[in-house]
């Protein structure tokens, strides 16, 4: 069985829904791409997965575990971290406050988990007292998946990590994001360019209205003609 | 010695009495601030708050006169201060969970929740009356002043007076130290950190663990502690009457907002501000004019604005920083 295991996830905010019997599993160490047209679900079929919509149907399990009806709150003590794709960081406080803030709830000694932190994104380190608020978009956007690491947690959810950053950044990111897959924390990403997410996915998940549309590995998704007719742009 | 005897009355009139009430302003500000900041919504019954507070802490000073207690040269309202800081923090708590605690929870506008603290002003207005009556009382005991103008002629041999009252000395010790308290709490504790995260970014903070129940209620706390500490060196300065201090409501917004709202450096600098304005504005310059201009008795007293217009300066202020720079000299947040 997958580390995780969202199956046949089925809900919305109203009344009507906006998933449909939709499935993700991630595997220990793996990353999990979600893509999709614009108002596919994506956000939503992620926010799901972290408890913050309610669902009518289908079941999440965690390393087995059944956390369908956990809070978020209780979702990131059971290892999941979650990344919004905005307001992801706390502006006025420092780089290191921010991380500090991350570590909330752990009663140990954070210290090198933070470290290990500031070894995967050295510019945090440099930048440490300074405030999340006035660093550049690529830094922030390291800030916001630093302070989720700092839970330590075994499987790291990212809503588009890329949005908004430079082709550069966006390279360097996805860089750090397989390296802290190497780490054996499982990656569940919703991405917005599609072609270089899938690049770097063992798992691919194209959603259409809510619902699965294709589900294969990174590669053999960008091979297949019709997903790259239809979503890759040729 | 024109110059030093212009310097002395201005320091004597102005700066000494200004800084006082700038600092008293100051702490009141806040208390403003950070209920603006962490809960969201502009509390107007922070002026009856420090009336409360106040009037516990008068009453509590009768006990300990009675009693016999003193606290030497010094006050012995800052005996009973801890007294009332712990009774409004309570009244806070109590206030939060019996009212404020429900619109949260229905996630009411910030203007919705204006109107419920304007609800909550009124309640402890009566509250404060019940308990201590609408006359002016003076409370201040111990050592009236630390310079007076006597002890001043023999020192320097000016004609100009300048007097140092204690209330003042006190008021801005009292208020640098509760100050660096604060600052201290917000900046180092994880608790005041979990609080500054939580004012930056609720769902963040929410996510990452943070209770916002402890977050609000050590907010109150604090709040009534700073209320109580503002209303009491205020009364010990000049004197208690709860109208005078549901009138305060006005310089205390306007330096929450010349500040910056929600920025607590902000609300100390504002206070300062208005405090200055207010007095500089309604200072009579007569003499200090005669000191300065040689062979010029002005006819008038040189005053700008009579002293029963001294809200008319913290409302024009107020007004003027809305219009023209609504984030405050140093920027606050808008909800």
């Amino acid at each position: 069985m997958s580390y995780l295991n969202a199956s046949e996830m089925t809900g919305g905010y109203g009344k009507a829904d906006i998933l449909h019997s939709c499935t993700l599993t991630v595997e220990r160490g793996q990353i999990a791409v979600i893509v999709g047209p614009n108002g596919a679900g994506k956000s939503t079929a992620m926010k799901a997965v972290f408890g913050m919509l309610p669902l009518r149907a289908g079941r999440v399990t965690l390393d087995g575990e059944d956390i369908t009806t956990l809070s978020p709150q209780d979702r990131v003590k059971k290892g999941m971290g979650f990344v919004p794709q905005v307001n992801n960081v706390f502006p006025t406080m420092s780089v290191e406050e921010n991380l500090e803030m991350g570590a909330f709830i752990r009663d140990d000694d954070f210290r090198t988990t933070m470290e290990q932190v500031f070894d995967l994104f050295p510019i945090l380190k440099e930048k440490r007292r300074q405030n999340a608020g006035e660093l550049s978009g690529g830094q922030r956007q390291q800030v916001a998946v630093g302070r989720a690491l700092m839970t330590k947690p075994k499987l790291l959810m990212l809503d588009e990590p890329t949005a908004g950053v430079s082709p550069i950044v966006m390279d360097e990111l996805f860089d750090r994001i397989i390296e802290v897959a190497r780490t054996g924390i499982s990656i569940l990403m919703v991405e917005q360019n599609a072609r270089q997410a899938l690049e770097i996915a063992d798992k691919g998940y194209v959603l259409v209205q809510g619902a699965n549309k294709y589900t294969d590995t990174g590669q053999a998704l960008l091979a297949d003609p019709e997903v790259r007719r239809t979503f890759l742009g040729g | 010695m024109e110059l030093v005897n212009a310097l002395v009355a201005i320091t004597n009139y102005v700066i000494i009495p200004a800084t006082a009430y700038g600092a008293q302003l100051a702490l009141g500000a806040l208390g403003v601030t950070l209920i603006y900041s962490i809960l969201r919504f502009s509390n107007f019954a922070h002026g009856d708050t420090m009336a409360f507070g106040t009037g516990v802490v008068i009453l509590v000073t009768w006990g300990f006169q009675s009693l016999g207690i003193s606290f030497g040269p010094l006050p012995t309202a800052l005996l009973a201060l801890p007294f009332g800081i712990l009774a409004t923090a309570a009244l806070m708590l109590g206030t939060d969970k019996v009212v404020y605690q429900y619109y949260r929870k229905v996630r009411a506008a910030p203007v919705v929740m204006v109107m419920v603290s304007v609800g909550v002003m009124f309640v402890m207005n009566a509250l404060t009356r019940f308990l201590i009556g609408v006359d002016q009382i003076n409370f201040d005991d111990g050592a009236r002043f630390v310079i007076n103008a006597r002890q001043w002629r023999e020192m320097t041999g000016l004609a100009e007076p300048l007097t140092l009252r204690s209330t003042q000395v006190i008021t801005v010790v009292t208020a640098i130290i509760t100050v660096a308290i604060l600052f201290w709490f917000l900046n180092r504790t994880r608790t005041g950190k979990s609080m500054r995260a939580f004012s930056d970014n609720e769902d963040l903070a929410l996510l990452s663990g943070i209770d916002p129940n402890k977050v609000v209620a050590v907010t109150w706390i604090i709040t009534g502690a700073l209320a109580t500490i503002a209303g009491t060196l205020y009364g010990l300065d000049k004197s208690f009457k709860a109208f005078t201090y549901f009138q305060l409501l006005l310089p205390i917004f306007a330096s929450a907002i010349v500040g910056g709202i929600g920025n607590p450096v902000g609300a100390i600098a504002g206070g300062f501000v208005i405090s200055f304005s207010e007095v500089g504005l309604t200072y009579a310059w007569k003499k200090v004019a005669t000191y300065l201009i040689p062979n010029w008795e002005p006819d008038g007293l040189v005053q700008l604005l009579s002293t029963d217009y001294k809200y008319a300066v913290s409302f024009t202020i107020l007004i003027l920083v809305l219009i023209f720079k609504p984030t405050g000299l140093f920027k606050g947040k808008i909800v």
